[in-house]
């Protein structure tokens, strides 16, 4: 077939899809199917090449960063913002954007891909640039063993043309280095008394591993508040305010400021830079903030142990009423093994107005068994959701919630508020 | 609360707690106190000094790697490990300590790792990961509820007895319909989610064998386990 009835027939697919509220993994399937060469084409005209983001925690909103601090930089940026991270996802992303003959407008694509997709990315369309930011005990049933999610993302850093930038705090992730000899390499990293902060899966039990502090890194986060951060970047420091929260959203901003810096060279506006990132506001449901009653209501998605424990860590709860669901929907991941490696103390004082989802009562037990004092158990998420806000309209709110829960509520709470519409 | 202490031993706290181990610990810590008896709990790592007194010893599920760090360290406590299993300490073993308790482990690739013969089984690394919701059954405790993901496949030698039948999932080999195994006071099994805190039978009776063992006799209360009832239910309902 042509290559212009490619895109013809693909964004014509990609129409019909949308007219009956399909998701995006349609259109892709067909193209890649009858024109497997398709992204890879289309992607070699970019002049600043391919960018693939990975790792287990944080990539969708550390993509949004480094797209938004491009643009700041005065490129033209195609990434796939529908959050479908699979190579499928780009491809509907992509029908979207090209002209009929097939051409991008585009400088520079960033791409977020989950870790097992990103492998058979990588050896279709070679990135020039990656961001490797972490890895997690996650959904272990899906990819089995951390070892081997950490091999899947050194596949990516091997599979990289230019450079590779690393988390310099996670030794799973900084070891990656040895096995790249042709690829340079940058890392960001965290200043020493913030590392206490961002334990690794090997020391959730009290066994502290100190990572290995001896690369240098091109950002180092040195400290940070609710509400804004000190960079140390060439050597100088550089403290900006923020919209983001949440310490793990913080620390890859970190990162992106790395790649973005990398990206462009010497010719970077640093004052443009800082100035687009203070202004950068979460990804939908990663510490995002809605108002409901006029009042903030916090969605915090938490898929493994370490990221609820970021998050519990985070988010102060005095002041606040506390929402936790909990559901093992395939994308959720089924066992729930990982809620009994989450440390609950912090929320001793103030205990948990609701627990809701489809394993409520196994969030519940859990609660149980560190003495934490919970109000309302309600499984069905519409009605828990309505007896939270409704128990308390007019105190500011926060609901930790796994992928579908969250999904759920931000569909309920688009009810009642704004709610941006994700396509 | 009584003055009575029963001493939990964590094995390998740091290598091996893939699975929410700690959630088995933490069980017997609350159920201890919820019975009226205090608790202490050792973690044992590699090159510690294993402790004299010991009243529960519990041990969880690893990586490759991990196991591959302990194996060495795990050969040297071996012979002590099965003196208490003698003498009738109770012992739950998840996962990959449960495979490493018995003879051997049989990688895919034909190579042997040996283990300490706590356990009269034999296991054999298969390409297959049995992955997915369990629900067994024993005559003792039940229904046992949990979550399994294991690409080793065990099978009991005569000297053992199963801890439960498979109703629905794998189950320690796809071969026959058993999990776990069970000798003296030892239980092993493939079963995470946390076992014991949505099991709290087979935590009951780890308790009141280390009770009996130190005391003479148990005490225990009557605890509420309406919470732990209705998360059961729920789980058997789920998908595999």
């Amino acid at each position: 077939m042509s290559k212009p009835l490619v895109t013809i027939l693909g964004k014509a697919i990609r129409n019909i899809a949308r007219l009956r509220g399909g998701g995006s993994a349609l259109p892709g399937l067909v193209v890649e199917h009858i024109d497997p060469d398709f992204i890879k084409r289309t992607l070699a005209t970019l002049p600043y090449g391919v960018v693939v983001i990975s790792g287990t925690n944080g990539k969708t909103t550390t993509t949004k960063m480094v797209v938004e601090l491009l643009e700041s930089q005065g490129l033209k940026v195609f990434t796939n913002r529908t959050g479908s991270n699979f190579t499928r996802g780009v491809v509907a992303a992509l029908l979207g954007d090209i002209n009929i003959k097939g051409q991008l407008h585009a400088d520079i694509a960033v791409l977020e891909l989950d870790e097992a997709h990103a492998v058979s990315f990588v050896d279709k369309v070679p990135p020039r640039y990656s961001l490797i930011l972490n890895v997690m005990r996650d959904q272990l049933d899906r990819f089995g063993e951390i070892d081997h999610i950490t091999n899947l993302l050194r596949h990516i850093a091997n599979a990289t043309t230019d450079t590779v930038i690393l988390n310099r705090e996670d030794v799973r992730i900084s070891s990656i280095k040895k096995s790249l000899d042709k690829q340079n390499v940058q890392f960001f990293g965290l200043d020493e008394k913030l590392l206490n902060l961002f334990p690794t899966d090997d020391n959730l039990h009290g066994h502290f591993v100190k990572p290995h502090n001896s690369f240098k890194a091109d950002v180092v986060l040195s400290r940070f508040t609710n509400n804004s951060a000190t960079f140390v970047i060439d050597d100088k420091k550089v403290y900006t305010k923020l919209k983001l929260n949440g310490v793990y959203n913080i620390f890859n901003a970190a990162a992106a400021l790395t790649l973005v810096r990398t990206i462009i060279g010497k010719d970077l506006n640093q004052t443009k830079l800082i100035n687009a990132l203070s202004n950068i506001s979460p990804a939908f449901g990663r510490g995002e903030i809605l108002s409901v009653n006029g009042k903030p209501l916090e969605l915090v998605l938490v898929k493994n142990p370490s990221g609820f424990r970021l998050g519990l860590e985070s988010f102060c709860p005095t002041g606040y009423i506390t929402m936790i669901a909990i559901n093992d929907n395939y994308a959720d991941g089924r066992d729930m093994s990982w809620l009994w490696d989450v440390n609950f103390s912090s929320l001793k004082k103030t205990g948990v107005r609701q627990i809701s989802g489809v394993r409520a009562y196994d969030m519940a037990l859990r609660l149980k068994y560190d003495d934490i004092p919970v109000k309302y158990i309600e499984p069905n998420i519409k009605k828990a959701l309505k007896h939270f806000i409704d128990s308390a309209p007019k105190t500011p709110k926060r609901i930790y919630c796994t992928y579908t829960a969250m999904l759920n509520i931000r569909h309920e709470l688009s009810k009642i508020t704004k709610v941006e519409i994700i396509k | 609360m009584n003055d009575k202490v029963i001493t939990i031993l964590h094995l390998y706290s740091h290598d091996m707690n893939i699975y929410g181990d700690h959630g088995n610990v933490l069980t017997l810590q609350k159920r201890l106190q919820w019975h009226g008896y205090d608790s202490k709990i050792i973690e044992y790592n590699r090159g510690d000094k294993f402790p004299d007194d010991v009243d529960i010893i519990v041990g969880g599920g690893g990586q490759d790697s991990g196991q591959n760090k302990i194996q060495k360290d795990l050969l040297s406590i071996g012979p002590r490990l099965i003196e208490l299993a003698e003498k009738g300490v109770p012992m739950l073993v998840i996962c990959g300590l449960y495979q490493l308790f018995g003879k051997f482990f049989k990688t895919s690739d034909g190579e042997t790792i040996e283990g300490i013969g706590l356990l009269d089984i034999e296991t054999y690394g298969e390409s297959e990961r049995l992955i997915g919701n369990i629900i067994t059954h024993s005559e003792q405790f039940g229904d046992i509820i949990g979550y399994e993901n294991h690409s080793g496949q065990t099978f009991l030698g005569h000297q053992v007895v199963a801890l439960g039948t498979v109703r629905i999932g794998a189950g320690n080999n796809l071969v026959d319909i058993s999990e776990g195994v069970r000798y003296k006071n030892v239980i092993g099994s493939y079963l995470h989610g946390s076992l014991l805190p949505k099991n709290p039978a087979i935590a009951d009776y780890l308790i009141e064998q280390a009770v009996v063992n130190k005391y003479g006799e148990f005490n225990g209360k009557i605890i509420n386990d309406s919470l732990t009832n209705l998360a059961r239910r729920v789980a058997m309902k789920r998908p595999r």
